[in-house]
């Protein structure tokens, strides 16, 4: 189907709300916020317009560039590990007959209605010493002593991956079922092991989906703010966290937004970067 | 910038939004149309609930003067919106509880409606400390409720109560213990100060502050969790998971009172005592009704059932008040408290906020 370029301004008409709805929800926010990123901090007060590069230089240290590679590095991790799970998990499920599929995703989609809060609580809950999983270890007889496996960075992955997965399934899903299964079927025909084929037909038909993914699921992880709080040790906070404690706790609203902008930025320096290469290795 | 603190409140303001559609259909007197009324933003959550049973609607009968109640957050949230509010002419609020820090931070530019004290006839059953004055002696505001954090354990854990805040020193209790978050709201320099330095004076000086934060450097093997939610630590202490720490002492009472295996210690060095202020909102025109209401708080009675109903410590002088001494010690304790040094947090926030989050982070 070939598409008209619009010609006539009333042919923008059915972009106007979307693009309204983006200016007022996004532009403008964003907006105030770089304007308050520059404005002047009164420690004993609130802020006041002006024009400083206060809060920029204060942010630019070694402290906060270890926090910042933390959170990227954080929610990297969690990208990846959703991608790699997710991945054969949606394959498999796209072969289930419909309706196991639908029970399936509408499972996924109740975890999406959890709150962070309550994600955060319950694995709290289930890695800690005193009624967690551990104890159940204990009575299988495979470990000794109850522990607590909370908090540690591996609780911190665990708890953002569990909220991350149901998203990585639905954004996969589209692209694997669309996938031509006679693909796959050739690769056997020819004489590929079912893991064989997986990898060398399915992984590379839907490496652009899969590196879109892993964008989307990156950008989703690095403003998590409440489970590293909840799962993890203060070496675990990320950026979020400290983002959280100027804005509310410490009424420093300029400090809070440099730090914002500066973390926009980077996700969207990144973001660009693998586009980039994506597009590359295409050519 | 609104949005953002609004989706991060505390739990006492997000149980307290919750309540207070609850408390409107509960209470439906309070909304009927009165000639007088007055929007008093209380500490949402428990603190508001308990207001909205026992105080308020006693205030009405005695004065005929209508309360609404607002859920305000904790921490300085609910002070940025109501600058905010009063640069716009708006108060969210007319009378506000407010933190002491917020206190210290409003005066400087001139938030609070300074009070006339020939209206507030009790102002005198006050303890001179509960008092908030503008450098020029105006009075910005009236303590409201105080409470302690003191030594908390968990009673199957810990089969003797310790007896000092160096406990959480003690390398035999490594992981063991939660803490608060927030060099404002832990209070741990002063705790350091009062415990190993000879008392919180030690504090005037940045050598003496960056001597605190050395000795306290040695407190981070021991700490488990650095809590901002209340509710974490408190189920962690419960179960025994998190047996030691820093935790409010009213709220500890009554989670033992209900057989939990919690008690709260009034370390020999004393417990930490916080307070929060009414204040008025310069952009308030409920000037007459305010301060009916600060000077009606202020009434030993009024304190008492506070503490007895509530759990909070008096700021009214103790013995003009009819508690015995099982209520008071409920509440209160005639050790020497730790009092925090609210003024470092306004001139030097931002310095011992990095220096703060630099020292547990890092």
């Amino acid at each position: 189907m070939r598409r008209e370029a619009p010609r006539h301004p009333l042919d923008y008409l059915p972009i106007a709300f979307p693009g309204l709805m983006l200016v007022v929800f996004f532009v403008v926010p964003f907006g105030t916020m770089i304007a308050v990123s520059f404005f002047r901090r009164d420690p004993a007060g609130f802020y006041a317009p002006d024009f400083v590069f206060d809060n920029y230089a204060r942010f630019l240290s070694l402290f906060f560039a270890n926090v910042l590679g933390f959170s990227l590095f954080l929610a990297m991790t969690v990208a990846i590990v959703s991608v790699a799970l997710a991945l054969p998990f949606t394959h498999m499920l796209a072969r289930l007959p419909r309706k196991a599929q639908v029970v399936w995703l509408v499972a996924l989609l109740s975890v999406l209605s959890l709150s962070e809060v309550i994600i955060g609580f319950a694995w709290s809950t289930l890695l800690s010493r005193t009624a967690g999983i551990t104890n159940l270890f204990v009575w299988l007889g495979i470990m000794e002593q109850a522990q607590a496996l909370t908090p540690s960075f591996g609780a911190v992955l665990t708890g953002m991956v569990y909220q991350a997965f149901p998203y990585t399934v639905l954004v996969l899903y589209p692209a694997i079922v669309r996938l031509d299964p006679t693909l796959t079927e050739a690769a056997r025909t020819l004489g590929a092991s079912p893991l064989k084929a997986f990898f060398t037909v399915v992984v590379p038909a839907l490496r652009n989906t899969l590196v879109a993914t892993v964008v989307m699921v990156f950008i989703f992880a690095l403003g998590s703010y409440l489970l590293p709080q909840l799962l993890g040790r203060p070496q675990h906070w990320t950026l979020s966290v400290l983002i959280t404690d100027q804005a509310i706790y410490q009424s420093n609203m300029p400090f809070a937004a440099a730090m914002a902008v500066f973390l926009v930025l980077v996700t969207l320096g990144l973001v660009a970067m693998t586009v980039l290469i994506g597009r590359k290795g295409e050519a | 910038m609104k949005d953002i603190l609004k989706t991060s409140v505390s739990r006492r303001a997000v149980l307290g939004t919750g309540l207070a559609g609850v408390s409107m259909l509960a209470m439906p007197s309070m909304l009927r149309a009165q000639d007088k009324s007055l929007k008093v933003g209380v500490y949402g959550g428990y603190f508001k609930d308990s207001f909205d049973k026992h105080i308020f609607p006693e205030f009405t009968k005695a004065t005929g003067i209508a309360v609404e109640s607002v859920a305000e957050p904790t921490g300085e949230a609910w002070l940025v919106q109501l600058e905010q509010a009063a640069r716009a002419g708006q108060a969210p609020a007319d009378v506000s509880m407010i933190s002491q820090v917020a206190m210290l931070k409003g005066q400087t530019t001139e938030l609070w409606a300074p009070l006339d004290a020939a209206k507030l006839k009790n102002m005198a059953n006050l303890k001179e400390t509960f008092i908030n004055k503008y450098p020029d002696g105006r009075i910005a505001g009236i303590g409201a409720v105080s409470w302690y954090i003191t030594l908390v354990t968990n009673t199957d854990v810990f089969k003797e109560a310790p007896t000092s805040w160096q406990a959480l020193w003690d390398p035999a209790n490594a992981d063991k213990l939660g803490l608060l978050a927030l060099v404002s709201n832990s209070f741990l320099l002063e705790v350091t100060a009062k415990s190993f330095m000879g008392g919180t004076n030690a504090l005037d000086t940045e050598e003496g502050i960056l001597k605190a934060f050395e000795k306290l450097a040695e407190v981070k093997p021991n700490v488990r969790l650095w809590y901002r939610d209340e509710a974490q630590f408190e189920q962690s202490l419960k179960s025994g998971e998190i047996p030691m720490g820093q935790y409010y002492h009213d709220v500890t009472g009554l989670a033992a009172a209900d057989g939990n295996p919690v008690r709260s210690t009034f370390p020999k060095e004393g417990g930490i005592l916080d307070s929060g202020s009414w204040a008025v909102s310069r952009a308030s025109q409920k000037g007459e009704e305010a301060h009916v209401f600060i000077d009606y708080m202020s009434q030993p009675a009024v304190q008492a059932t506070l503490s007895r109903k509530v759990g909070t410590s008096p700021t009214v002088k103790r013995e003009l008040l009819d508690l015995t001494p099982e209520e008071f010690a409920a509440v209160s304790s005639d050790i020497d408290p730790v009092i925090p040094r609210y003024d470092l947090y306004q001139t030097k926030s931002d310095w011992l906020n990095q220096k703060w989050t630099e020292l547990i982070v890092g």
